[in-house]
C-alpha cells in the first residue's frame, strides 16, 4: 500500500448532542496514523459534503443516534456523487436498527458500526477499502 | 482538460486534489505548482498564531465572515482558509478539530478551508504550507488566512510565509503570557486579545504593553513624518503611519466583539507595507530564500551523482576518524572535481 495519509472526515449529523462515540473514533483512527478532520456537531449533509470536497478525504464516518438515517446517509452520498467524489468511503456508527443496514449497504455505505463494535474493526476496514480504492485509480 | 487548467478555470476538487497531492510531495504536485507560479503573488496572506485554545479559529471564521461580508475599501475578496495542527509523535496521525469553529464559513462556494497536518514532511511543513498557499493564490483566493499553533521555530517559520501577522493571547491562560514563552511575539504586526469578556484582561494587556516596549526600539529614535516623536506612534491613527509598532486590540469571538476594529489594523498594516516599500521586500526576501533553498538542494543532489560512492565514504570514514574536519572535506570533495 502506498504511504500516502489516509483522510477521514468524522462529523455528526442530525439534532442529537453527543459526540462522545464519534470523539473516541477519531482518537482511534489518528492513533492508528490517520488524519482526521473533525467537524462537529448538527452538521447538514450540505456541510459534510463541503468539507469533504475541500479536504479531499478519502473516507468520511458519520455519527448518527438521531434516527433520522434513512433521510440523511442518502442525501449525503447524493451530494458526493454530485460533486464526483463517489469514490468516497462512507461508513456509519450509533445506533440503526437491523432492518435497515442491508438497505444503507445496497445504498453503498461501506459498514454500519453499532454500540460496542471495536474500533479496530473500523480501522481494519478502511485501511482494507482504502487500499482497494488507490489500486483502481 | 489537465490539472492546472481546471484549477485555473475554479475547479474546487481538482484544487483540493492538488493540495493532496503537494502534502504527499508527489512529482504531479510538483510540476503542477510549477506551472501555476506565473499565476501566483496576488494574494494578500494573513497568519494566525498563538497558544493553544486562545482561539484563533474562531477569529479566524469572524474575520473570515466580515471580509466576504463587510467588502469596505475593496471588493470582497474569495477568502481562503489554511488551517495547520500537529501530527502525533507516536502515530503520525492527527485530529484537526479547526473547522468546527468555522461553520459559519459553509455554504458560500467563494471560501475554501483546509486543514493540514504538520506531519514529519521533507523539507519541513513551513515548504508545505508555502506550497499549498501559492496554490490557493493561483486559484484565485485573494485573501489567505494561515492558522498555526504557535508552539514552536515551525509555527513561526509559517507565520513568517504571511504579509500580516496577529498573535493572539488570552487572559486567564496562567499568569505568564503565552506568547512570550513560545518566543512569538517578535513575529506580531498586530496583538489580538481574545476572549475580552474573561477575567484578568487588564492584566494580559498590561503585561503584554509592558513587553512590547521592551522589544521596541525607544520613542526618541522614532522618526514620524520626519519629525521626531517622543510617544511610541502606535497604529491607532487613522493615517497610515510610516513606522509599525503593533497595535493591540481586544476582540470576543464567539460574539464577534473588536473584529471590525482588527479587520481596520489589518488593513492599515497592509496599506503600511504597501507605503513602506515593505511588501516588495519581503516577497523578494521570500522569492529568493526559495530560491536557494531549491539551489541547495539541487546542487547537492547534481555533485552527489558526479562524484562515485567510493570516493564519498572514503573522506567520510576520514571525517568519523577526525582526520579532516567537515570543511576540510568539502574543499576536498571541491577540488577533486576538477582532477
Ligand atoms: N469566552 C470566550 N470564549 C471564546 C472566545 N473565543 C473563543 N472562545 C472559546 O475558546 C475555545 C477555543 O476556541 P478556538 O477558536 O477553537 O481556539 P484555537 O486557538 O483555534 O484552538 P486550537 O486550534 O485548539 O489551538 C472554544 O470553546 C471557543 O468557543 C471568546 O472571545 N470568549
Ligand atoms: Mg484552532
Amino acid at each position: 500500500m502506498d504511504d500516502n495519509k489516509i483522510r477521514v472526515l468524522i462529523a455528526k449529523p442530525g439534532l442529537d448532542g453527543h459526540d462522545r462515540g464519534a470523539k473516541v473514533v477519531a482518537r482511534a483512527l489518528r492513533d492508528a496514523g490517520m488524519e482526521v478532520i473533525y467537524t462537529g456537531l448538527r452538521q447538514t449533509p450540505e456541510m459534510i459534503a463541503e468539507a469533504a470536497l475541500q479536504e479531499d478525504v478519502d473516507v468520511i464516518g458519520l455519527s448518527i443516534l438521531s434516527g433520522a438515517h434513512m433521510a440523511l446517509v442518502p442525501r449525503v452520498l447524493e451530494l458526493l456523487r454530485g460533486n464526483k467524489q463517489e469514490h468516497v468511503q462512507v461508513f456509519i456508527g450509533g445506533i440503526i436498527p437491523d432492518e435497515d443496514i442491508p438497505r444503507l449497504l445496497e445504498m453503498g455505505v461501506s459498514g454500519v458500526y453499532g454500540p460496542g463494535t471495536l474500533t479496530d474493526d473500523i480501522i481494519r476496514d478502511i485501511r482494507e477499502n482504502t487500499r482497494r480504492q488507490r489500486e483502481q485509480t | 482538460m489537465n490539472l492546472v487548467a481546471e484549477i485555473l478555470s475554479g475547479n474546487r476538487l481538482a484544487l483540493a486534489r492538488l493540495l493532496t497531492k503537494i502534502e504527499n510531495d508527489s512529482p504531479e504536485g510538483v510540476s503542477t505548482l510549477d506551472a501555476l507560479f506565473p499565476y501566483t503573488g496576488k494574494a494578500y496572506l494573513i497568519g494566525v498564531t498563538g497558544a493553544p485554545g486562545t482561539g484563533k479559529s474562531s477569529l479566524v471564521n469572524q474575520l473570515a465572515l466580515h471580509f466576504r461580508k463587510t467588502p469596505g475599501k475593496e471588493a470582497s475578496p474569495r477568502v481562503a482558509v489554511v488551517a495547520v495542527d500537529p501530527s502525533s509523535p507516536f502515530s503520525g496521525g492527527a485530529i484537526l478539530g479547526d473547522r468546527i469553529r468555522m461553520r459559519d464559513l459553509s455554504g458560500d462556494p467563494d471560501v475554501f478551508i483546509r486543514s493540514m497536518a504538520s506531519r514529519g514532511v521533507l523539507g519541513g511543513i513551513a515548504q508545505a504550507t508555502a506550497s499549498v498557499v501559492q496554490a490557493l493564490d493561483a486559484a484565485g483566493y485573494g485573501l489567505i488566512l494561515i492558522e498555526t499553533v504557535g508552539a514552536g521555530q515551525a509555527e513561526v517559520d509559517i507565520a513568517r510565509l504571511a504579509h500580516t501577522t496577529l498573535v493572539v493571547e488570552a487572559p486567564g491562560m496562567g499568569d505568564d503570557i503565552q506568547a512570550i514563552k513560545a518566543g512569538i511575539l517578535e513575529i506580531a504586526d498586530i496583538l489580538v486579545i481574545n476572549k475580552a469578556d474573561r477575567p484578568g484582561i487588564e492584566n494580559t494587556e498590561t503585561a503584554l504593553r509592558n513587553m512590547l516596549q521592551l522589544g521596541h526600539p525607544l520613542p526618541r529614535d522614532l522618526r514620524h513624518h520626519g519629525k521626531w516623536v517622543d510617544q511610541p506612534v502606535e497604529a491607532d491613527k487613522a493615517e497610515i503611519p510610516n513606522v509599525w509598532l503593533p497595535p493591540i486590540v481586544r476582540t470576543v469571538a464567539t460574539e464577534g466583539k473588536g473584529i471590525p476594529e482588527l479587520a481596520e489594523k489589518i488593513y492599515m498594516h497592509k496599506q503600511y507595507l504597501h507605503t513602506s516599500g515593505e511588501w516588495e521586500t519581503r516577497e523578494q526576501t521570500r522569492l529568493e530564500t526559495e530560491l536557494i533553498n531549491h539551489l541547495k538542494s539541487g546542487l547537492l543532489s547534481h555533485w552527489r551523482n558526479s562524484i562515485t560512492d567510493q570516493l564519498y565514504q572514503d573522506v567520510l570514514e576520514k571525517v568519523y576518524d577526525r582526520k579532516l574536519s567537515p570543511r576540510q572535506a568539502v574543499t576536498l570533495f571541491l577540488e577533486s572535481e576538477y582532477d
